[in-house]
């Protein structure tokens, strides 16, 4: 019965009534829709995300252009930006390589939203509105990432050793997980990055937001992506990401508008793909020469539609609010 | 052996680890936001029986152990092994005491048992989920008791020693269930 949707009927009608009341959202808030393209011919570069491909060839050329698939709309939203588009939302299929299960689908619906002239809290704060909206909900929690470490596994995680780190992890049942990281090249950056995400997701995701959502701000400056570094909270970025019920459901920034930040950090995670044996990718020179002609001063959040529905609908698996989901597509 | 990667792991899969052959009983996938994903998977070493949480960087590969399980008829033991039979070729294995365990004691002459072989040797024993054994010693109840007072020890031809309710005498032959080590019921005669 592999034709019939994994989505029921009444599912269906209950998506589309929550995607009805996002529009109504931003619409209240003047924020305008926008749709950018699902194909590009620069990507990410991150570490541990990779874009699916595609080939066309462009007028006059002779040889086909690849295109890569959006992970996410973040880099075209933030061109509209640079060409002076106000505050911009959009609901959009996102296209990662990934395994399968009951909170992955190689291709999902995300929603993404820019203000300008906002920082990381009011568009938590935002967030948070938007949640409650959806969630029918009375209180979002917010912590910092190091106050969640101390909690509940008391330790610093901006200021823990290499060493002491592959300790703690030890006590975890980490250590295999540390050796196959170390044999898989892993710069002492990432190993520590990876050890810490995965103590976090082990030990802290689900317990801190069991009972309601919570928001934990001021990532490791390693982890920062594409947010500005926090001039007030040392060695932290300003990013932020929503978990509830163990589950993540969006990740923001305060984004960085340096264009020659940004190339740094592109060619470093390019350098550390390199190292670490995975095939370096090309950077997006578009959202590159928009950095440069300048970002205006905003902050940004990508939201899992599915997840948050499955969420609302109180489903065991994202496929349950999918009309067909990849095994059936 | 084929290699499996973390993304072919499913329930039932056996692999080796740490030289040990082992069985996936559930495997998680884990991708935190921006980071490298992990898979929390839960094992049984099929040697030791014990129930490990493992986190495996997702991708990585492990050598499949070639394990199989067969139903084979139990014979007899000669103190030191307990012989099989497979009824249609009539090959026998024997097993050694770390294969057969505690299960010796349910052990019954003719009984279908499952083998666990991991290259071919046997590492495991399971007897049927309910075997029939005869009560060679327990205290006389009283008269007129019913089940559920709570019983009283009785010692099994085999040796097993398990709880019977107190109408149970010496020389009746009663089920048990080998997965429990409890009395289910009299022997259908």
């Amino acid at each position: 019965m592999q034709w019939r949707p994994s989505a029921t009927i009444e599912r269906l009608r209950q998506r589309a009534a929550f995607i009805a009341s996002i529009r109504t959202f931003f619409a209240k808030r003047d924020v305008l829709e926008v749709e950018t393209p699902a194909l590009s011919q620069g990507t990410i570069t991150d570490l541990y995300l990779d874009a699916m491909k595609t080939q066309h060839p462009l007028p006059d050329q002779s040889s086909a252009t690849t295109f890569y698939l959006q992970t996410s709309p973040e880099f075209a939203m933030k061109r509209l930006l640079a060409a002076g588009a106000p505050d911009i939302f959009q609901i959009s299929k996102c296209f990662r390589e990934d395994e399968i299960g009951r909170l992955h689908n190689p291709e999902f619906t995300m929603l993404e939203w820019y203000r300008r002239d906002f920082s990381m809290q009011s568009l938590i704060d935002e967030v948070s509105e938007l949640l409650k909206v959806l969630l029918s909900l009375e209180h979002v929690e917010q912590l910092t990432y190091q106050q969640v470490f101390m909690d509940y596994l008391s330790f610093d995680p901006l200021t823990v050793t290499s060493e002491a780190l592959r300790d703690i992890a030890k006590q975890y049942q980490l250590d295999d997980y540390c050796q196959q990281l170390h044999a898989a090249n892993y710069g002492h950056v990432q190993l520590k990055d990876a050890l810490l995400q995965a103590l976090f997701s082990q030990e802290i995701e689900s317990k801190v937001s069991a009972s309601q959502p919570v928001c934990i701000t001021h990532f490791p400056a390693s982890q920062a992506a594409l947010a500005k570094l926090s001039s007030s909270h040392a060695a932290t970025a300003l990013r932020f990401e929503f978990y509830y019920r163990g589950i993540e459901l969006a990740n923001g920034f305060e984004e960085l508008c340096d264009a020659q930040l940004q190339q740094q950090r592109f060619e470093a995670d390019n350098k550390a793909r390199q190292m670490m044996g995975k095939p370096t990718r090309p950077i997006d020179q578009h959202f590159i020469d928009a950095l440069r002609e300048g970002l205006p001063q905003c902050s940004g959040v990508a939201l899992g539609i599915d997840r948050l529905l499955m969420l609302a609908l109180n489903c065991d698996s994202i496929a349950e609010v999918m009309s067909f989901d990849i095994q059936r597509a | 052996m084929a290699n499996f990667s973390t993304n072919e792991f499913k329930a039932g899969l056996k692999i080796m680890l740490d030289g040990e052959p082992c069985s996936i009983l559930e495997n998680e996938y884990v991708k935190p936001g921006k980071g490298q994903a992990f898979n929390r998977v839960r094992i049984r070493k099929l040697i030791s029986g014990k129930v490990l949480e493992k986190t495996f960087r997702s991708g990585e590969s492990f050598e499949g152990a070639d394990i199989m399980d067969t139903t084979l008829s139990y014979l007899y033991s000669d103190g030191e092994f307990w012989h099989f039979m497979n009824n249609e070729t009539f090959e026998q294995i024997a097993a050694d005491n770390k294969a057969v365990g505690d299960n010796a004691k349910w052990l019954v002459e003719n009984d279908e048992c499952t083998l666990t072989l991991w290259n071919g040797s046997p590492i495991m024993v399971t007897p049927p989920n309910f075997v029939e054994l005869e009560i060679t010693e327990t205290d006389p109840g009283l008269k007129g008791d019913t089940a559920g007072t709570g019983g009283k020890p009785a010692t099994l031809s085999t040796g097993a020693v398990v709880r019977v309710p107190l109408f149970v005498q010496t020389g009746e032959v009663i089920k048990v269930d080998t997965r429990t080590g409890e009395y289910s019921s009299r022997a259908q005669k």
